[in-house]
């Protein structure tokens, strides 16, 4: 039995080390540093954004007309409204806090849901291998090669025609939640299959299974823990992609609904008034999308470079 | 006046805080159409002494001290457009594993035409033709078929011949060998190492052999040169050395060969591993796994003596020496 | 090599059952061509004769047949708002879509391989880690929000440039109404190419330069140095040629994202492609057309990806094809 307990504490101490070593080297990297800041920042808003937020969102008095369109306070000097009024007479920064929030709910769900599909199929796909992995890994590859955003938008257009529009409103998070997470399992499964066909050679591996440890087993608590920093890895920008494609599907009006925007949907609706003048009302929203998106891209590449260089790339 | 000499030679790698020394102080010289072994454990900076001598150390490495000279004409302070001149035509490379040495999407010819072209006014016909003739010299069948293949679509041994061939090409003056046959089958080893012993006695072509085997070395080397840890540490006479090695490490080497042990007896292997390069022991780098270290083995390396057999760096045989023939320091200066 | 081949047509027929089974769903579920033929006037049982009639009474798979026969004769349905073969009405959008595809395509290779290339070659260089920062930042900011905002100043503000649609086009013998040979008909297509291009370009940017760095490394590129190869020769013939290779297959591969985007961009644009129109026909519940699209989509995915992958492993036998073990 000392055979079969002894990788897992490795790992896990190899683990914690190199976590420390992660801290360490971020702290010599002042844009890493800076982007893991805005992160935490970013996560600590959509926490919070019901408490910061200076409106009530869901109050009756808080859409009203006669605040429309006003300019941000240091254009008016109405300190009421610090980034201004969009089209509705709703406080921006209200709304931004709030988008925020749920754009990074979406993106967030959306991820465990890949997460999800992704480890359960990889680690099949490695463990079994054969004609099972074959057939699997040809699927992820046709489903990948498709496109998430293709993908979406014709599913989320079909089923927009079929459900009609107001039904399709009611359900928009659900739907694009789900869409996003089962469109992209793939680029998980495959990193979790690497890592497990890696692993799976390994001594120990082998000796739990001469001691007639089960498959369930050994893939849960021998083979799952290996592929924990690698999905670490895809996990920031995978986040990053949902939300823009999040973004993108509200802004072709197949996401979230005008009454319940997120970032996306809040940017889209602000365009129709670019032209006419009122330019906070998509640029505000616009600049904190990018640099969110900015940060968790930054933060990604910069784990990809330090906790393992050779993470399968879709 | 020696052909290539090297002084003096460090190199280092570059660190955030100290940089770490891969090569200490290392000073050898070849004669024109003279046969060099360099031998060694892996890690032991005889391959980086080969890329040094052509300035293609990988980053961060880099050469801290020394002289390289060739024919009397420093390379050290070159131009990266004077080394471009000085790599192919003057000094020619093979590498270990033919397999991934040639570029998989370029034919053979285009690589051999490229190699001439490069160093030379010639056009493509008179290239090709001086290839195909190249190819037929180190006994490729068909070369003019060959001439139009891709890597892929030969063996290893023949590639390692294309390889051989392409180094030939501008007549250089000597040919760095990076443990030519270590990726090929045993069978073909043999072949591939008299080939290139044949080719170097033909055309006086002078031969750097970077190898761990002492094996190869009996069959090729005029003189060998003993590395340890970044520095050398015996050198001479081929014969001598295997013969009658002085250096404690030579001697482990030697003696950890197959054929050395008797039937049924363990291989006799050298205690221990090769120091990592951030963790150099003081004194002499051997001195950890050496049978006959001594106190001041541990404080100071130990300087060149010529032995009467070879030139060895080791307290041991100085003391042997200075014991025997009190005369001898005369000879060390030497 | 043949077998190869084979599987991956094979396979290809397979992809394209099953989308055609998607959309014969769609059209299926949610159109009724009965209603689209007589309109609501009409007694139950008149209904139910023509439905008899149509054979919309017989099991699914049958039906599936008979639309799969009719799709391989070119008939995929008439467009309810268009009145309109949908094929026709799809193929005359194709211009203008592969247009818009084809000057991104091209800005995207004037700028990714030069910039990739350089970054590779120069990892240090403050130059490249500008060029790498930006790419990242080119990353995160989604394509409508580049194309509203290049639209914004370069056509509502400055006046420089026409904000929507095509321009004019030239026919070009008589099959290809094309926007390429006119100045007024590039004007259109600058701003469309280059939203495109501002978000296709960073991919392709770190692609090249990751590829490269990866084969700048390798035995071949040292010995090519080792040889006295000039350095031109070396970065642009010896490494470029091995670098391009997984690029292009990645390239394939992102061809599902170029159409996702052209969506978008198209929608901004007023730019009459396919993918205007697809947006167009989800708004109009055009059931015909929306089926269509898919299938015409999914056609030119399959075609190309198989395509991608033989021509791949005809160029280079010595890979093999990734995830194809």
């Amino acid at each position: 039995m000392n055979v079969l307990h002894r990788p897992p504490v490795e790992g896990g101490s190899e683990r914690v080390t190199r976590l420390r070593h992660v801290l360490v080297a971020m702290r010599g990297d002042k844009l890493a540093l800076f982007a893991l800041l805005i992160f935490a920042f970013y996560c600590l808003v959509a926490l919070l954004a019901p408490l910061l937020a200076p409106y009530d969102v869901n109050s009756t008095e808080f859409m009203n007309l006669e605040n429309a369109e006003l300019a941000p306070a240091w254009q008016t000097g109405d300190t009421r409204f610090l980034l201004g009024t969009d089209t509705q007479g709703r406080d921006l920064l209200s709304v931004i806090l709030h988008g925020t929030r749920l754009s990074l709910t979406i993106g967030v769900c959306a991820v465990l849901i890949q997460v999800f599909l992704g480890v359960g199929i990889g680690l099949l796909s490695g463990y079994i291998g054969g004609r099972l992995d074959a057939f699997l890994m040809r699927v992820a590859d046709i489903q990948l090669s498709f496109s998430t955003m293709m993908v979406a938008i014709v599913v989320l257009a079909v089923f927009q025609t079929l459900f009609g529009h107001a039904a399709y409103q009611q359900l928009a998070m659900l739907m694009l939640i789900i869409v996003l997470g089962v469109a992209e399992w793939p680029i998980f499964a495959r990193t979790v299959r690497a890592c497990v066909f890696a692993e799976k050679e390994k001594e120990y591996i082998d000796a739990a299974r001469i001691l007639g440890v089960s498959k369930a087993r050994i893939m849960l608590r021998h083979l799952l823990p290996n592929t924990v920093s690698p999905i670490l890895v895809i996990l920031t920008i995978q986040i990053a992609n949902a939300i823009v494609a999040e973004a993108a599907l509200s802004f072709l009006g197949l996401g979230m609904p005008p009454n319940q925007p997120s970032l996306g949907a809040l940017i889209s609706s602000g365009f129709n008034y670019l032209f006419s003048g009122a330019w906070w009302i998509s640029v505000f929203p616009s600049v904190t999308l990018i640099l969110m998106i900015f940060v968790m891209n930054l933060l990604g590449d910069w784990l990809r470079d330090h906790l393992n260089p050779q993470v399968t790339r879709g | 006046m020696s052909l290539l000499s090297i002084n003096g030679l460090s190199v280092k790698f570059k660190q955030r805080h100290e940089d770490l020394v891969a090569l200490h102080n290392v000073s050898l010289s070849l004669e024109r159409g003279e046969r060099l072994a360099i031998v060694g454990e892996s890690g032991a900076g005889k391959s980086l002494l080969g890329y040094a001598i052509v300035n293609l150390l990988m980053k961060p490495g880099f050469i801290a001290e020394g002289s390289i000279k060739l024919d009397d004409r420093e390379l050290t302070r070159l131009s990266s457009k004077q080394w471009q001149e000085i790599r192919g035509k003057k000094i020619a490379m093979i590498f270990q594993d033919p397999m991934v040495t040639l570029n998989p999407v370029l034919s053979v010819g285009d690589q051999m035409v490229e190699a001439i072209r490069s160093h030379t006014r010639i056009n493509y016909n008179d290239a090709k033709k001086l290839a195909i003739e190249k190819l037929a010299h180190v006994r490729i069948a068909a070369p003019a078929q060959r001439f139009d293949q891709y890597p892929h679509e030969l063996s290893g041994g023949m590639r390692q011949r294309v390889i051989i061939a392409i180094a030939l090409l501008l007549a250089p003056e000597i040919i760095i060998a990076d443990e030519p046959t270590t990726a090929l089958d045993v069978t073909i080893q043999a072949e591939i190492l008299q080939l290139l012993k044949q080719i170097c006695a033909d055309n006086g072509v002078a031969l750097i052999l970077i190898t761990h085997d002492f094996g190869v070395v009996s069959r090729i080397a005029e003189r060998t040169l003993v590395m340890y840890a970044g520095r050398i540490v015996e050198q001479g006479p081929t014969l001598e050395i295997i013969n009658d090695p002085q250096h404690p490490y030579t001697q482990g080497l030697l003696n950890a060969l197959p054929q050395m042990a008797l039937p049924g007896q363990r291989l006799n292997q050298i205690q221990g591993n090769m120091p990592p390069l951030n963790d150099q022991p003081r004194g002499c780098a051997f001195h950890p796994r050496c049978p006959y270290a001594e106190d001041k083995c541990r404080i100071q390396p130990p300087d060149f003596i010529f032995s009467g057999v070879s030139t060895v760096a080791c307290y041991a045989i100085e003391d042997m020496l200075q014991a025997f023939e009190p005369l001898s320091e005369e000879d060390a200066d030497d | 090599m043949l077998s190869f081949i084979g599987r991956r047509l094979l396979q290809a027929m397979f992809v394209l059952l099953i989308i055609s089974f998607v959309s014969f769903m769609i059209q299926d579920k949610m159109g009724d061509p009965v209603r689209q033929m007589v309109g609501l006037s009409v007694t139950l049982e008149q209904r139910e004769a023509l439905q008899q009639e149509l054979g919309l009474n017989d099991p699914m798979l049958i039906q599936y047949g008979r639309f799969l026969g009719r799709a391989i004769q070119g008939d995929l349905g008439t467009s309810y708002y268009y009145k309109e073969p949908t094929i026709d009405v799809i193929a005359s959008r194709l211009p203008a879509t592969l247009e818009l595809s084809f000057a991104a395509l091209v800005l995207v290779v004037l700028l990714a391989i030069p910039l990739g290339v350089f970054a590779a070659i120069h990892p240090k260089n403050i130059l490249s880690r500008a060029v790498l920062l930006f790419s990242t930042l080119g990353l995160s900011v989604p394509i409508f929000i580049v194309a509203v905002f290049l639209m914004y100043f370069f056509a509502i503000e400055w006046g420089l440039l026409p904000s929507f649609g095509r321009g004019e086009t030239t026919s070009v013998f008589g099959l290809w109404q094309s926007g390429l040979f006119n100045r007024d008909g590039l004007q259109h297509l600058l701003l469309p190419s280059l939203s495109l291009a501002f978000v296709l370009t960073p991919i392709f940017i770190r692609l090249i330069r990751a590829e490269m760095m990866d084969v700048l490394q390798s035995d071949y590129i040292r010995y090519a140095w080792a040889k006295g190869i000039s350095a031109p020769r070396i970065y642009f013939i010896h490494a470029l040629k091995n670098t391009m290779l997984p690029v292009i297959t990645v390239g394939g591969i992102q061809l599902g994202t170029l159409v996702a985007y052209t969506i978008l961009t198209e929608s901004i644009f007023q730019w009459p492609g396919m993918g205007l129109l697809f947006m167009d026909a989800v708004t109009r519940v055009d059931v015909p057309l929306i089926s269509t699209y898919l299938i015409f989509v999914g056609v030119i995915f399959v075609v190309t990806n198989t395509l991608v992958d033989v021509v791949y492993s005809l160029v280079n036998p010595r890979v093999r094809i990734p995830g194809y073990s």
